[in-house]
């Protein structure tokens, strides 16, 4: 196994208000990790600096062979100009709480967005290829939908499609199904394994407990801007050492 | 009280409900029965009035389609149209500016907004064609030099003066148009690896069209007005065309309907135009393509009556 994301002593603050205070982690190629732990102890923001939508205050982050928005230069870090950071930030697929789907795009003109105008493939042939991962994620009849007239199941699922589209090297989902309807829920869930089972790179902030138990590698719980506990999930979520872990997961299992 | 009173006239005791279907008898909607004939008298009235006031129809037929009146509305398109364009073009530009992350480049767009929506059109179509007392040369060094007499004509003047005050505009409409987008359509665009540009191209500005659109079809309407002001400067368009007719013929009035006659000709064109431009932006919208601006002027506005139309249609 070769690790694919690095992140050494990660801090990140927003004013005078620390939100991450020294984040460590490894991610092996195809490895799932979820990150769970409650409101405000900054799993998205950790996300964010992961594809580099904010800016570190310390630390690295590094990705399959770079470090994320700067240039090391010595023991300085330079930051990228923004047609690099575009290059980074392109092979680092992200789905959003929200979907942010582009509104006035079809299904498929979405998920082919990235491909035509980024990577300036050839219209068909992105077409042909969207279409393809919009059938993988049950989408197939679809295609020409706008995302009004989707269910926010299917918009996350198209939301999926279109960051693979890009062939991104690892997979990053900021709570995926927490703006969904309950009943709306599994049919996500079950893109998001299916994707897990072909060996994606994936790192999932979720609330959903018994996905992280079934699916993910390991699982990472962090609660004030730091990992307090992180490993395979039968052992996290079983016998957790740290007491703000053990409350939360008493608080999220029950 | 007064509530079980009110009820009380309509008050129908259970056991009446011995039918399962009843005859439903409209209510006869007498005053706007009334309304309506009395719009339609005084409109009668106001008809009869023109046509046997002191105006003499025939010669507002004959100027209707008169080469200098025709050439004059030409002229009012051709200025109408470019002044347009200058507009949104400096429009855009200054919005992105206003909303760049370079303070100065901020603080320019603030200046320009600042003094030419500051300032009455007139004064700056005057100040444009003026323009030679303080610049009486125009020189490009090394490439071009000119009077500039010569180059600010009166049609470049209106030009200049029109469309840099429908910029300033613009640039709040825009502005406001593409603040309006959810910041999520960024950051989803910089997932994807777009640059600045080509979210604001492909993702921004299209949805901050929907908001645009409407107010930019207003202006185009309210410019094809204001281009009459251009008049004053002497530059040939309709009205200018209309006045120097009346002048020596006196038919004051006559010409003065010719040229109502052709603006709203042009400005229900541009109604028109603007419905098929808003449906386009509005795809992916809910609800779309029910979104109207542009109405006959007979369809009823109100939601109810529409309502009840179209589950009578
Ligand atoms: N752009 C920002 N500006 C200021 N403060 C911010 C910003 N983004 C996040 N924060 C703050 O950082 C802290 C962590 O936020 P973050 O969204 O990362 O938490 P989270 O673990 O994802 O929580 P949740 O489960 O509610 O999504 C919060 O206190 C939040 O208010
Ligand atoms: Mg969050």
């Amino acid at each position: 196994m070769t690790t694919i994301v690095k992140a050494i002593n990660v801090r990140k603050s927003f004013g005078a208000h620390q939100v991450l205070r020294g984040v460590d982690f490894e991610v092996e190629n195809g490895e799932v990790l979820c990150i769970l732990g409650p409101s405000g102890g900054g799993k998205s923001t950790l996300l964010r600096c992961i594809n580099h939508l904010e800016d570190l205050n310390d630390g690295v982050i590094w990705v399959d062979g770079e470090i994320i928005g700067y240039e090391l230069k010595g023991s300085t870090l330079h930051e990228l100009p923004p047609r690099l950071l575009r290059m980074q930030q392109r092979e680092i697929g992200m789905v959003f709480q929200h979907f942010n789907l582009f509104p006035h795009m079809t299904a498929l003109e979405n998920v082919i967005e990235g491909p035509v105008t980024v990577r300036k493939e050839p219209k068909a042939q992105a077409e042909a290829r969207g279409r393809e991962l919009l059938t993988s994620v049950g989408l197939a009849d679809h295609c020409g939908a706008y995302p009004v007239q989707l269910s926010g199941g299917q918009k996350q699922r198209v939301a999926i499609a279109r960051s693979l589209a890009m062939k991104p090297k690892i997979m990053l989902f900021d709570e995926p199904t927490s703006a969904l309807d309950p009943e709306l829920v599994g049919e996500v869930l079950d893109v998001m394994r299916a994707l897990a089972a072909t060996g994606t790179t994936m790192i999932v902030v979720t609330h959903e407990i018994a996905f992280a138990r079934d699916v993910a590698d390991r699982v990472a719980i962090m609660v004030d801007g730091e990992i307090r506990e992180m490993g395979p999930p039968a052992e996290v979520l079983a016998n957790p050492k740290d007491a703000r872990v053990r409350s939360f997961l008493s608080r999220v299992l029950s | 009280m007064i509530l079980q009173r009110a009820s009380g006239a309509v008050r129908v005791d259970v056991g009446a409900l011995n039918q399962r279907s009843y005859r439903i008898v409209r209510l006869k909607h007498v005053g706007r029965w009334i309304g309506a004939l009395v719009v339609v008298v005084a409109l009668a009235l106001l008809v009869q009035a023109f046509a046997h006031g002191q105006i003499h129809w025939a010669t507002v037929g004959e100027f209707l389609t008169a080469g200098v009146i025709v050439r004059g509305f030409g002229n009012t398109l051709l200025i109408s149209f470019f002044a347009m364009i200058i507009g949104v073009s400096l429009g855009t530009l200054f919005a992105i500016m206003r909303l760049s992350a370079n303070p100065v480049t901020r603080f320019v767009a603030w200046l320009y907004v600042w003094v030419f929506r500051g300032t009455p059109v007139m004064l700056q179509l005057l100040i444009w064609f003026n323009i030679a007392l303080v610049f009486p040369r125009l020189v490009i060094p090394g490439l071009y030099e000119a009077r500039m007499v010569d180059v600010v004509t009166p049609f470049v003047a209106a030009l200049l003066g029109l469309g840099i005050n429908e910029g300033a505009y613009m640039t709040e409409v825009v502005r406001g148009g593409i603040s309006s987008v959810d910041h999520g359509q960024t950051e989803a665009a910089k997932t994807l690896g777009m640059s600045r540009f080509q979210t604001l191209r492909r993702i921004i500005l299209p949805q901050a069209m929907r908001l645009i659109i409407p107010v930019m079809g207003n202006s185009a309407i309210g410019m094809l007005k204001f281009s009459s002001l251009a008049a004053a400067i002497s530059m040939g368009e309709m009205l200018n065309a209309a006045q120097q007719i009346y002048f020596i013929n006196g038919a004051v009035i006559e010409l003065l309907f010719v040229c109502g006659i052709w603006y709203l000709a042009g400005t229900t064109v541009l109604s028109i135009v603007q419905y098929y431009i808003e449906q386009h932006f509005g795809r992916g919208v809910a609800g779309t393509p029910a979104k109207f601006s542009f109405r006959l002027p007979f369809r009823s506005n109100t939601p109810l009556s529409g309502g009840v139309e179209e589950s009578k249609a």
